[in-house]
Parts: structure tokens; sequence; C-alpha cells
């Protein structure tokens, strides 16, 4: 009952006013993040981490963390309202949740959702706070070659795990190695890849990436579709909220099982997106109102959602006791906690107990904030989306270009993130995935280091990597994703099925 | 979207810009071995060189590339359908040229000022509002900024002779 008593100390760091007033700061700008198109999770909290510097490392984390859980209740907003998914985790959600808007039930799959986000959210955050100390405790024993083998394994489950072309996804996340190693060799202190171009010394900055992979690109790809928003109005009052509630309980398997779905997602970096996906598919398959998916089902909106929530909050887990992000949004946070001076890992645990604990404290309040947050500020956040799209694109690149000059106050990095930009409508495009190459570049550094300490130590044998028990299984797991493809590919051909995926 | 139906020619195919890109990124990976060999990617009396890592990256980039290419051409799934329509290419590229524009005028004349063009062009050329409501937006939104960064938060961004002519 160590997590239990850790846990209660966590709340009183909330006991300071301050903390409670930047978790609602960071929630309302989370949803309204969410809801903005170009602007999202992971480019949000880029965007917004130059201005936390000055604040201590707690109260910067809770709020972070707030603009994390609020853009992830704000993407079902737009994709209820607008059938255009604020975000990527939320496209599951508009399969159900437009059409509910279009039958006049708005009301009814907004509360759905927001109440279905909360509730997997809430079931990550137990699972964390029980889990953390173990694996922490555990990791601590962990040498050069052990954190490098739990990289491999994150980058490998990517290619077992992701949607898109396994091609795809190694080169895209072997670009981001690349990148990330541009720059000063951490190591030997040589110059590295950066072709006598003095502005490349510091190398390429992720979150730059991240603001203009996700914030550009995304802008650009928007515009593609026209300037046109159709929305539907959302009538949310007290009576709906409980009619719904009222309706919801029969739905807690789904509502369970999406949790899993997402936890499991969450914690190997699968992500929120492929976790939503996941779970609507399997509620489809399982549930008796299975065939009315698609037409305005409820539980078409719940399995969606818990799953995108429960994935997106149980992401930290790894950040904390591993230092290494479930995704791209885990990832600037994970950054955030680098410029700190805070090391995220195992020790992190025994060194920091108050910001730890605070953290997860917060992530308890933060989510019944976000949740009566949403409920109550609904209509407004959809006027907002009423804004014609010439005016709210400007100002989101604006907003961009602020956050990429704030992080290190060098104009060549607005520059470098309109070409991120276009990198990242290109890739979106050719389906590319942005997460390896996001984490790649976070990472890179790290794993780079790892290898090298585990090559120091075993002078150049590859061997140690299967010199005990756990790191070779650790590092057989890592292969047997990395071949996941070609498995799947060879079972579907024994049993002479066509892929069993929805088609995205 | 209505007004798309009669620009819905493709300008190029999936499977062309599918092979340009992977070609772009095996020549980065190219790129990454010849810088990491010029740095020596073997075993240095203290450990790795510095162009160990990045090596079998470089490596990496190159197979995966080909792998895409082979996929894209003789693949059971081949790539299909067309990049980008002339409508779309349009619509993107009324947002991506103004932003070049807005980014190459901050060094010059500050980003508050070019942000303050940025906004009003925008909303005059795409959503052509009317005068009065592209100034009042193009003015406000700059504003929030400048008291949001430079008073509240004291972070500097870049200014340039307007900020300098008012005494800032």
């Amino acid at each position: 009952m160590d997590a239990l008593s850790s846990l209660i100390d966590g709340f009183g760091v909330l006991g300071d006013p301050m903390n409670i007033m930047y978790m609602f700061i960071g929630i309302t700008l989370g949803v309204l993040i969410g809801v903005l198109p170009g602007l999202g999770g992971a480019n949000g909290v880029a965007i917004l981490l130059p201005l936390t510097f000055s604040m201590s490392p707690t109260s910067a984390i809770i709020m972070l963390s707030c603009i994390y859980w609020g853009a992830l209740f704000g993407g079902a907003i737009t994709s209820i309202l607008f059938n255009i998914p604020g975000e990527p985790w939320s496209v599951a959600t508009t399969f159900d949740g437009y059409p509910m808007a279009q039958q006049g039930r708005a009301g009814e799959a907004l509360t759905g959702a927001f109440t279905s986000s909360f509730f997997g959210a809430l079931i990550a955050v137990v699972i964390l706070t029980f889990l953390a100390p173990l694996v922490a405790d555990f990791a601590l024993e962990f040498g050069p070659a052990e954190l490098f083998a739990v990289q491999l394994l994150t980058f490998c489950s990517f290619v077992g795990m992701g949607k898109e072309p396994p091609f795809k996804i190694i080169a895209s996340m072997m670009f981001g190695f690349a990148l990330a190693a541009v720059g000063q060799d951490p190591t030997t202190g040589q110059l590295r890849m950066t072709f006598g171009w003095y502005e490349l010394l510091r190398g390429f900055d992720f979150l730059i990436a991240v603001i203009g992979l996700f914030g550009i690109g995304e802008i650009l790809l928007t515009m593609e579709e026209g300037l046109a928003f159709k929305g539907k109005t959302a009538k949310i009052n007290p009576r709906i909220v409980l009619q719904t509630w009222a309706k919801l309980p029969k739905y807690w398997v789904t509502a369970l099982r999406g949790s899993i779905v997402g936890c499991w997602m969450g914690i190997t970096p699968g992500g929120a997106t492929p976790a939503s996906f996941m779970s609507y598919g399997l509620a489809k398959r399982m549930s008796k109102r299975g065939p009315n998916f698609g037409k305005g089902e409820l539980e078409g909106v719940v399995a969606p959602e818990t799953a995108a929530h429960a994935a997106g909050t149980s992401a930290l887990l790894p950040m904390l006791t591993l230092g290494i992000p479930g995704s791209p949004t885990a990832a600037v946070l994970l950054g955030g906690l680098l410029i700190w001076g805070l090391q995220p890992g195992p020790l992190l645990f025994i060194e920091q107990p108050e910001f730890v604990w605070g953290l997860i404290a917060s992530m308890y309040i933060g989510n019944v904030a976000g949740l009566i947050v949403v409920l109550t500020t609904v209509p407004l956040f959809a006027a907002i989306l009423r804004i014609p799209f010439s005016i709210i694109a400007p100002v989101i690149v604006v907003i961009c270009a602020v956050g990429a000059y704030t992080v290190n106050n060098a104009l060549l990095d607005m520059s470098f993130m309109l070409v991120f930009g276009v990198i990242g409508y290109v890739f979106k495009k050719m389906n590319y995935p942005l997460a390896p190459l996001v984490l790649a570049l976070v990472l890179g550094d790290m794993a780079e280091s790892n290898f090298r300490n585990a090559m120091i130590l075993s002078d150049g044998s590859l061997s140690i990597f299967w010199s005990n028990g756990l790191v070779g299984s650790i590092c057989g797991l890592a292969l047997v994703m990395l071949l996941w493809p070609v498995f799947s590919a060879g079972l579907r051909r024994l049993r002479g099925t066509t892929s069993q995926l929805p088609a995205q | 979207m209505q007004d798309q139906e009669n620009t819905k020619d493709g300008l190029v195919s999936n499977r062309s810009v599918d092979i340009v890109v992977a070609l772009i990124l095996a020549g980065i990976g190219v790129l990454v071995i010849v810088d990491s060999l010029r740095l020596g990617a073997g075993w240095a009396e203290d450990g790795p060189q510095s162009g160990y890592f990045p090596f079998y990256i470089g490596l990496a980039i190159i197979l995966a590339s080909f792998g895409t290419i082979a996929v894209t051409l003789f693949g059971r799934n081949r790539t299909r359908g067309i990049f980008v329509e002339r409508g779309q290419l349009l619509h993107v590229l009324k947002v991506l040229i103004p932003t070049v524009i807005f980014v190459a005028l901050v060094g010059f004349i500050g980003i508050y000022v070019a942000s303050a063009f940025f906004i009003g062009g925008s909303m005059r050329w795409l959503g052509k509002f009317r005068w009065r409501i592209v100034v009042a937006v193009s003015v406000a939104v700059p504003f929030a900024l400048f008291l949001l960064f430079e008073i509240w938060f004291l972070v500097p961004l870049p200014k340039g002779p307007l900020e300098d002519f008012l005494g800032y």
C-alpha cells in the first residue's frame, strides 16, 4: 500500500491553489487546442512548453498534462458536431458520433463521449498508480543493454502494431534517428552531419519538428478539403446529461474492454489512434448491437473514446518509469522534463517523489475537472468552430511560428518549422506515420548512448543483448514485433482470407 | 466539396510521389552514411566512434526506402490513386505561399507587423471579409500576442522598425 500513501502525499501537492488554477487553465486551453484543426495535443504542448520554463516543474507539468487531457476531450467535440476529427484518435468517434448528431442526438453523443473518456482515463490512472512504482522498482536494475533493449522494443512495436506499411514505418523512424544525430556528438564532441552549417550545431529540436509536422502539416491537409465547416448545433443541458448517464451503465463491457485495449496500446507504444480503432472494431464484432454501428449507436461512441483516453493516459507510464514515451505528446512532455533538469526513469520515483505523485494525483483531479469543463462549455467551443477557416488558419500559423521561435529564440527555427510542415503534409498523404519519427528524434541520443555504453561493456560484441534472460527476452520480443508483419502476412495466406481490419 | 467537382483532374499519381519520396529518403540515407564514414564508423580505443550508430541508421533508411519502392512497383497492394487534385493543390498553396512570405518577413519587420499583414491578407483574399472586420481582427490578434508574450510572460519575440519607432 506504498502507492496509496504516496498518492495521498501527491494530493497534498495539489493543495496549492495555484496548481488547481493551472489545472483549469490547462484543461480549457487543451479543449481549445483539441477543437482547433492544426493544434493538437503534441504541438499544443510543444508551443506552450517555453512559457512554463519560469514555473516550478510540478506546476508546469500539471498544466501541460492537463492541456493533454483537455485535448483528448476536445477531439470528440469536432468529431461529433462537424464530422471532422480534431485529433487522429477521434476519427473512430465520427463513425457513430456524427450520425447521432444528424439525428438531433448531439447532446447524447457528446455526453456519452466525455463520460467514456473520463471512464477510460480513470481506469488508466488507477492502473498507472499501482503499476508505475512496481515497474520503476524493477527498472532500477537495468543496465545500458536492458535500457537499449526496451527502447528497441518500443520502436519495433511501431512496426508490429502500426497500420501503415512496415517499410514506411521503418523509414520514418530511421529518418527521425538521423535527424537526432545531427549536431554535436554528446560523447566525443565531434560534429555530425552539419556539413559546415554552423546553425546545425545545436541539431534539430524535436519541438520545432512537432510544431511543423503536426501543426503546419495539419493546416495544409485541412486546407485541401476547402474552407467550409458545416456543423450541427449542440444542445446540452443537465436533463440530457442525466438521461445519457442512465443509459451508459449497460455498455460497461464495451467500456471496460475499451479501457483495457487502450491501456495496453498506451503502455506499449501503439498509441491512442490504433487503440480507438481496435476498440471500435472489437465492439462492433462482439456487441449484439454491432449491426447498428455506423448508424448512430451510442455504444459506437463509447468504444473508441474509452480506448483513446485510456491509451493517452497510460502512455505516461513508460514515460515516467523508463523514460520512454508511449505517444508523441508524452514525448513532448518528456522533452519538458529534460529541459527542467528532471531525468525521467526509475530514479525519478526516488529522487523526485513529490513531482511524480503530484503529477499522478493531478491526473485524477484533472480528469474530473476536464469532465466538468467540457460538459459546461461545449456550446462555447462549438461556436469557436464557426469562425471561418480563413481567420483560424492564419492565426494558428502565427501561433505555431511564435511557438517555434520561443523554443530557442532563433529565427531560422521558423523556416525549419515550415520545412517540417511540408514534410508532415507529404508523409501524412503518403501514409508515413509521424509518431515514430518524433519518438526517434526525442529518444535518438538516449538510445544511441545506451547502445554505445552496452557496446563498451561487451567490447563491441552484440552478444550482450542476449547475455541474460531479461535482456534476451526483451530483445526476442522486439524481434517478434519487428517481424510481425511477415508472420501475419504468412498466417493470412495460410488461412486464405484477406485482411479483416476495417479499411480506413 | 461542390466547388471541386469540375477541377477533379489529378496532377501527380500517388505512385510517382511514393517513389520520389522513397528516393529522397534513400538519398538522405546515403548522406548519413557518407558523413558517418568520414567520422569513422568503427571502433576506437575508448569505444565506438561517432559514426558507429548513424552508419546503421543510414543503412536502414536506404533498405527501407528500397523496400517501399519495391512494394510500390511490384507489390500485391500497389499504390494507386492520385496524390493531389488541382483544386486541392490550389487550396494548399493559398496557405503555404503566404506562410512562406510571412516567415520571410518576420526577420525584417518583426513578428507582430508581419502577422497583422498575414492574417489581414488571408482574411481579405481567402475569406473576402469587409475591410472593417479585416483591420479589426488583424490588429487585435498581434496586439493580444504582444500583451501575452512581451508583458505577461516576458518572452521577447522578434521586433522590427515599428516597435523601435514606438519605443519598445
